[in-house]
């Protein structure tokens, strides 16, 4: 059999070129324009050398917050949705009344446009007239109300705390099909030995789940890297740029027309998620080299 | 044993305390929002959980009408299912090449193809390149834009499928005579159907719901999808919660049912991709 006869190159060009076009060219090509001073005021470009990467990691600029707040980002959605994701499915999995309803529900939210989730939530966190301070007021908590997205202190908090709402169903979703997957026989085996329900979770569920958890993990760390909308409905970056994440800020260095920096912060993430994805990648494609 | 059945009854209270409070959670803003798109003006300064005092039904068509819904619904529909019909056709066929050819050229474009799962957009120089290539502010643009955005993923979750189609499938077909496309299109992609229909609905779902590539790459709002024609809404009418509500309903809605319908393919094959492990 003539495999390169029956399975032709060509049926993979139509892929490969468009992704390559309008993914891969623009951020190699936003590596070589990292160097220039790249602007929309002025029609000569020029080297500059490394001179936009140090404005970047220089301590006085902003541009590096908007690096550290992605990362912040990131680290504390993926911890939540981790967590609570666990904590749901593991609730959820086994016999318990109206389970197919409640992981229905609790999956909704990331089937929804997170735009406009992000806009619903600046109703429900406005201080003054917002539902949630309504509610709190009303069961007689006013000490809990705060200024969710106005109070700089803990805006970006607000921030994330809808995201963990919006995504923690998915991850529970598939953690669950994770536990399904563990053969029953362990948990007998585990009960015929005594161990309690703490030490089933600990020493069966768990380490059988650790594909799965990386799997999640993976998945949360790239979306948390790449977020915009919501961030861009909720707050804009704001109050200040207490907010600003590195897309909401390249948006904002677009319109400024500041192309070199914007290209320089985008490259610094770039380059980070080739170093780092190489290994996410194979994560996610593992048995495949197993094969 | 007393003991042990007494701390079961707590575990399953637990559990259940637990999983309504979740449900609540996720399930109380959008009742809100269902209430508030039925309310007069007046009744909604913001989302709030009381009744209409009257329900009015004339919110959504006066939010077709003033939102020009029509227009980006059907745009919508177009980016989305355009989008949608140009990934699969071509990922589907990458993937099927990647798995049945496994040299080391081949399994190295397999891992460039699947690393785009990872690789951030520059949108600075992305917009050179649609400069460039005369695709902004078009809608063969906006469609190609999404194409690149899911072909990765498509092309890694229908990749694990093909390896599951045995290869003697493919030689009894050759040697009945068929060309490489007629076994790929009579026979290979019929049996790919729920890993077809798991990433065409996953890509429609991430096409409808994208926000940023029409908000850098369409300028005219004759073109604008649903996503952007509500976030201009929301700009016009911020105090008109009814209205933007009914505007929530109706961008969601699509998607909603999609959904519903689709659940089983949407959860079920993308988690066995997840948890083969």
């Amino acid at each position: 059999m003539n495999k390169a006869k029956i399975y032709p190159w060509y049926f993979a060009v139509g892929s490969v070129l468009i992704y390559t076009l309008l993914s891969v060219i623009p951020g190699i090509m936003g590596i070589c324009y990292s160097f220039t001073d790249w602007s929309a005021y002025s029609k000569e470009l020029n080297f500059v050398g490394f001179k936009n990467f140090l404005e970047v990691f220089s301590s006085n600029g902003q541009y590096l917050t908007y690096i550290t707040n992605t990362l912040l980002f990131t680290f504390v959605t993926v911890i939540m949705k981790t967590g609570l994701g666990l904590l749901f499915a593991v609730a959820l999995s086994r016999d318990i009344k109206g389970k197919n309803f409640h992981r229905a529900v609790l999956y909704l939210p990331s089937v929804l446009p997170i735009l406009v989730t992000g806009l619903t939530f600046t109703s429900i966190l406005n201080p003054k007239i917002g539902f949630l301070n309504t509610f709190l007021r009303a069961v007689g908590l006013e000490a809990l109300t705060q200024k969710w997205l106005v109070d700089p202190k803990i805006a970006f908090f607000s921030v994330m705390g809808v995201d963990i709402w919006r995504g923690v169903g998915y991850i529970m979703t598939l953690l669950i099909a994770g536990i399904l997957a563990i053969p029953n026989i362990y948990y007998e085996a585990a009960a015929i030995d005594g161990a309690n329900a703490w030490q089933r979770f600990r020493f069966v569920t768990l380490p059988m789940l650790r594909q799965t958890l990386a799997v999640t993990i993976v998945l949360n760390v790239i979306y948390g890297l790449k977020i915009f909308d919501m961030v861009y409905a909720l707050t804009n970056g704001g109050p200040g740029h207490r907010t600003e994440v590195l897309y909401t800020g390249v948006f904002k260095m677009m319109s400024k027309g500041l192309y070199a920096e914007g290209t320089t912060i985008s490259s610094v993430l770039f380059i980070f998620m080739i170093f780092l994805g190489y290994f996410m990648v194979k994560v996610l494609t593992k048995d495949e080299v197993v094969e | 044993m007393v003991y042990s059945s007494k701390n079961k009854t707590l575990q399953v209270v637990l559990k259940n305390l637990l999983a309504w409070c979740a449900s609540l959670t996720v399930l109380l803003p959008m009742i809100l929002v269902v209430l508030n798109a039925f309310k007069s003006n007046g009744e909604t300064m913001a989302l709030s959980m009381t009744l209409p005092k009257q329900w009015i039904f004339t919110n959504f068509s006066t939010v077709i009408e003033k939102g020009k819904l029509m227009r980006s619904f059907l745009n919508s529909l177009f980016y989305a299912g355009g989008g949608m019909v140009i990934t699969i056709m071509f990922a589907s066929m990458a993937a099927y090449v990647f798995s049945r050819r496994r040299t080391k050229a081949f399994s190295r474009l397999y891992m460039f193809v699947v690393l785009g799962m990872v690789i951030p957009i520059n949108y600075v120089t992305l917009t050179k390149t649609m400069q460039i290539t005369h695709l902004n502010n078009t809608a063969l643009g906006i469609i190609l834009l999404y194409v690149a955005m899911q072909t990765p993923f498509s092309v890694f979750l229908i990749y694990g499928f093909v390896s599951k189609i045995p290869v003697d499938l493919d030689e009894a077909a050759v040697l009945d005579g068929c060309t490489p496309w007629q076994l790929y299109i009579k026979v290979i992609f019929p049996m790919l159907k729920s890993a077809v229909v798991t990433s065409a609905v996953l890509c429609f779902l991430n096409n409808w719901n994208e926000f940023m590539m029409p908000l850098y790459f369409l300028h005219s709002s004759e073109k604008w999808p649903m996503t952007l024609a509500i976030y201009n809404f929301f700009g016009q009418f911020e105090l008109n919660w009814n209205l933007i509500s009914a505007d929530v309903i109706l961008t969601c809605a699509p998607v909603l049912i999609m959904y519903l319908a689709c659940q089983k393919y949407i959860v079920g094959n993308q988690t066995a991709g997840a948890v083969k492990g």
